[in-house]
């Protein structure tokens, strides 16, 4: 579904992304982990667009898409989370949801501009779907709150929803499961295992080791911007490379010992 | 090629005012982000002053020194009345309020004068100098001569002067400056102050080639910021560079190509910039964070 | 949140109540003047306010489209003879192909480059008609032939009124229309968050496009009304000082609010007539308003009311 060879972008002179390749398949959840600055959401940042890489290529379903625009890229079946939460604050929940539907609405200006009764129409179906991808994270009975108003919990689950409205092959999740507590973790694997078993293909950045081992098929490790490992959670967790990375050479020892 | 001379010369001349204008610019956005519309008033009050003051008997340099005071006072009150108490309201919101305030003093300047165009005399009298079979005016080697002190100066203050450091650390990064004991609102004052100085010191020198109104402040303004996003947007020699090269432009545009649109070379010449490198001619770019 | 205020039927019908009424309440025919004056200004405003308070656009040159409309129906029928409701349709379409050309680059750019872009064009549309004075009269204008329609000559002050009152009526109805719209909420998006708007398939640059398209396109038939009620352009009507005028109505009234835009139009050409005594102090008053209300009524004088309204139940 998703395959990213050789991606590499710098910031002046430092390379935040060196060399990064990997692929994602439908139905399949694949985790990309890190320790801090390891690069993992300009990872996602080049992927979709939102950065120009200076190196390497993205295919999406065996279409060359390096260097599309993120409008580009959702046209083509990618979709993506924030890790510092890009709701539209000043809409209702289901009006966030309604936009993620944009791509599958019928849209001209004329007929908005004059409120013909199609728009009125198209309004009532879009409504409809937004409703029913609240329903499955689980805020169908928020659908009228002011999005930020919503809890913190609330707002990563109504991204993931605004996501799947787009309808995406391939949906990119940063850190969705950052800042939640316990119970609201345990709602948003269980989301994303659903999502995954419709046979979307999954990319997690995620730092919540429980999560990651938990859902993940295969998992990705990078530290400074370089490929470190890849594999199942079982290889990533006893891969030594992967301990010294994170805790650094003593505490690898340590792990390695017990 | 002696007009070639003359036109290059008077362009040079009218471009170091606009760099002095730039250089407010960039010394208040540098501290505080702030576009500064109102810089140009600052200008006009440098010249009107000094008019009114010396029709009031005072002689001429008391007349300069009064002027630079009034408008160091009204930077100040610009600061305190209409910038501080918005904290925090967005960058557009900021400009806007600065083009009121220059509507403003616009406005205090038309009741306090009056509507009409006043002269002062030349500092060196009138006779012109014979450069090469171009004549340039003594004033204009006031104004280049001015242009320079204060550049000077404002160098001096920012690489050498602990104050100047605590300024450029200010715009740097205002939260860390704070946690280091910097007090923020002391730069801002004296940003705005300074760049009120700079603008009257501007308009004082200027004014015996130009003549001054109650109106001259919004051309200024937008030449002189027009010549700041020529050299790079908060960059101190990016301004004079801007400055300088856009009085030039205008003036050799005036002179060869029309002279009925020289005004509008300016405006030219901010869009091309703007389009093809936004970050003008010494700045950075930029990059958003996601 | 009030349903009357929110519901575009409502809006319409009240606005059109109080346009009625109006004349009735005014001593002499000045005031129907003031008030067509009024209605053509909250014109323009209501068309800013699509790009500047939905699609979170700013624009500081957004006068020159309203002169261009103005002096289209000044030109038209004195160079070309052209009716004057055509000149009319004829202004709005340059309007719309000169935003469309110079939107593409400028709206590229952001916060404050965005601004000091759209100033410098504006700066450089009036500057163009104060110096092509073999077609529009130079710095002291032209005058406008009077409309005619189906042969029936709008001049009496009446005639206006009603005239833009309609026009002001369906501007706001058309504007209303948009927000629950597809576009409305694509433009709502847009300004909230546009990388989000972007990643949800939304094309920004196409969108930002048409918002200014349609801003400047209420902003030249706003012109042309005001050139033939007027029977008279210049310059200014181009310049600088109008732009921040039309800003000042849309921010003032409320950023993104239709009614607010009304409402800033009100305040704006009512306050400086009511005040004539103090014609020189036109500038000052101008500036302290927009000092004022930028400062303490940063979002608006309707939601700053709703606000009030809300924490009085």
């Amino acid at each position: 579904m998703l395959v990213v060879k050789d991606i590499g972008i710098s910031f002046g002179a430092l390379k935040a992304i060196d060399g990064v390749s990997f692929s994602a398949n439908a139905g399949q959840i694949l985790t990309v982990i890190g320790p801090n600055g390891a690069g993992k959401t300009t990872l996602f940042n080049v992927i979709s667009g939102v950065y120009v890489a200076s190196r390497g290529s993205v295919e999406l379903c065996g279409e060359d898409v390096t260097s599309f625009a993120p409008e580009a890229l959702a046209a083509r079946g990618m979709s993506r989370t924030f890790q510092n939460l890009q709701i539209f604050q000043r809409m209702t929940v289901a009006q966030n949801v309604m936009v993620g539907r944009h791509l599958k609405e019928r849209s001209n200006l004329f007929a908005d501009l004059l409120r013909l009764p199609s728009v009125g129409r198209q309004n009532r179906e879009t409504r409809d779907a937004a409703l029913q991808l609240l329903e499955e994270v689980g805020l169908r009975d928020k659908a009228d709150v002011l999005a930020g108003n919503l809890s913190y919990g609330g707002c990563k689950r109504l991204e993931i929803a605004r996501a799947l409205a787009t309808g995406p092959r391939v949906l990119l999740l940063d850190e969705p499961a950052a800042g939640c507590n316990a119970v609201e973790t345990e709602e948003i694997d269980r989301l994303i295992c659903r999502v995954a078993e419709k046979g979307i293909a999954v990319v997690l950045v995620e730092h919540d080791m429980k999560l990651v081992m938990k859902i993940s098929h295969r998992i990705l490790v990078l530290d400074r911007g370089r490929f470190l490992a890849e594999g199942t959670p079982a290889e990533v967790r006893e891969n030594p490379g992967v301990h010294q990375a994170y805790l650094g050479n003593r505490g690898a020892k340590e792990v390695q010992g017990a | 090629m002696s007009e070639f001379l003359q036109f290059f010369l008077s362009g040079l001349t009218v471009g170091a005012v606009y760099a002095l204008v730039a250089l407010g610019f960039t010394l208040i956005y540098n501290a505080s982000d702030v576009v500064n519309f109102a810089q140009g008033e600052f200008v006009m009050l440098g010249g009107m002053v000094t008019v009114f003051a010396s029709a009031a008997g005072v002689p001429l340099p008391f007349a300069a020194l009064i002027a630079v005071c009034v408008a160091v006072g009204v930077g100040l009150l610009l600061y305190w009345l209409a910038i501080a108490p918005a904290r925090g309201a967005s960058a557009v919101s900021l400009i806007i309020i600065t083009i009121g305030a220059s509507i403003l003093l616009k406005g205090a300047a038309q009741v306090a004068f009056d509507k009409q165009f006043h002269k002062l005399p030349s500092f060196s009298g009138d006779g012109s100098i014979d450069v090469l079979g171009a004549s340039i005016l003594p004033q204009s080697l006031w104004v280049l001569g001015g242009t320079a002190v204060t550049v000077l100066l404002l160098y001096v203050f920012f690489e050498r002067t602990l104050l100047g450091k605590a300024v450029l650390a200010a715009s740097a990064s205002r939260l860390a400056a704070r946690l280091v004991g910097i007090n923020t609102a002391t730069i801002m004052a004296l940003a705005f102050g300074g760049s009120a100085a700079i603008g009257a010191i501007a308009g004082v020198l200027v004014t015996p080639i130009t003549l001054t109104s109650y109106d001259v402040g919004t051309m200024m303004a937008l030449k002189g910021f027009a010549a700041a996003m020529l050299g790079g947007m908060g960059n101190p020699l990016g301004a004079v560079v801007g400055g300088l090269l856009l009085g030039l432009l205008e003036t050799l545009g005036a002179g060869y190509v029309s002279s009925t649109y020289k005004d509008g070379f300016a405006f030219v010449m901010i869009l091309l910039v703007l389009f093809a490198m936004p970050q003008g001619l010494l700045g950075r770019r930029t990059v958003d964070r996601v | 949140m009030s349903p009357v205020l929110n519901n575009r039927y409502a809006i319409v019908a009240a606005l059109a109540l109080i346009v009625a009424i109006l004349p009735f309440t005014f001593p002499s025919g000045y005031y129907l003047r003031v008030a067509s004056l009024v209605w053509v200004s909250a014109f323009a405003a209501i068309g800013l306010n699509v790009l500047m308070g939905k699609a979170g656009q700013v624009s500081l040159g957004h006068a020159a489209f309203f002169g261009i409309g103005a002096y289209a129906a000044a030109i038209g029928p004195a160079h070309f003879g052209l009716p004057s409701w055509a000149a009319l349709a004829v202004g709005a379409c340059i309007s719309a192909a000169l935003a469309y050309l110079v939107g593409r680059p400028i709206l590229r750019l952001k916060g404050h480059y965005l601004a000091i872009a759209t100033l410098g064009f504006g700066v450089l549309v009036a500057l163009v008609l104060t110096t092509e004075s073999r077609w529009t009269g130079g710095p002291d204008g032209m005058s406008v032939a009077k409309l005619t329609v189906f042969g029936w000559r709008v001049g009496t002050a009446y005639a206006w009124y009603w005239l833009s009152a309609a026009f002001l009526l369906v501007g706001t109805w058309v504007a209303l229309n948009l927000d629950d719209t597809p576009t409305g909420r694509a433009l709502l998006a847009l300004h909230d968050s546009e990388v989000a708007a972007r990643v949800v398939g939304i094309d920004v640059a196409r969108l930002k496009l048409r918002a200014f398209v349609i801003a400047a396109v209420y902003a030249s038939i706003a012109g042309s009304l005001l050139a033939m009620m007027n029977g008279f352009v210049n310059p200014d009507l181009a310049g600088f000082q109008h732009s921040v005028e039309l800003v000042t109505m849309v921010v003032l009234g409320g950023l993104g609010s239709v009614v607010g835009s009304i409402v800033g139009a009100v305040v704006l050409v009512v306050l400086p007539q009511a005040l004539t005594v103090f014609q020189e102090y036109e500038n000052l008053m101008l500036g302290f308003i927009i000092i004022v209300s930028m400062v303490f009524m940063r979002d608006g004088i309707v939601p700053m009311a709703r606000k009030l309204v809300a924490r009085a139940r």
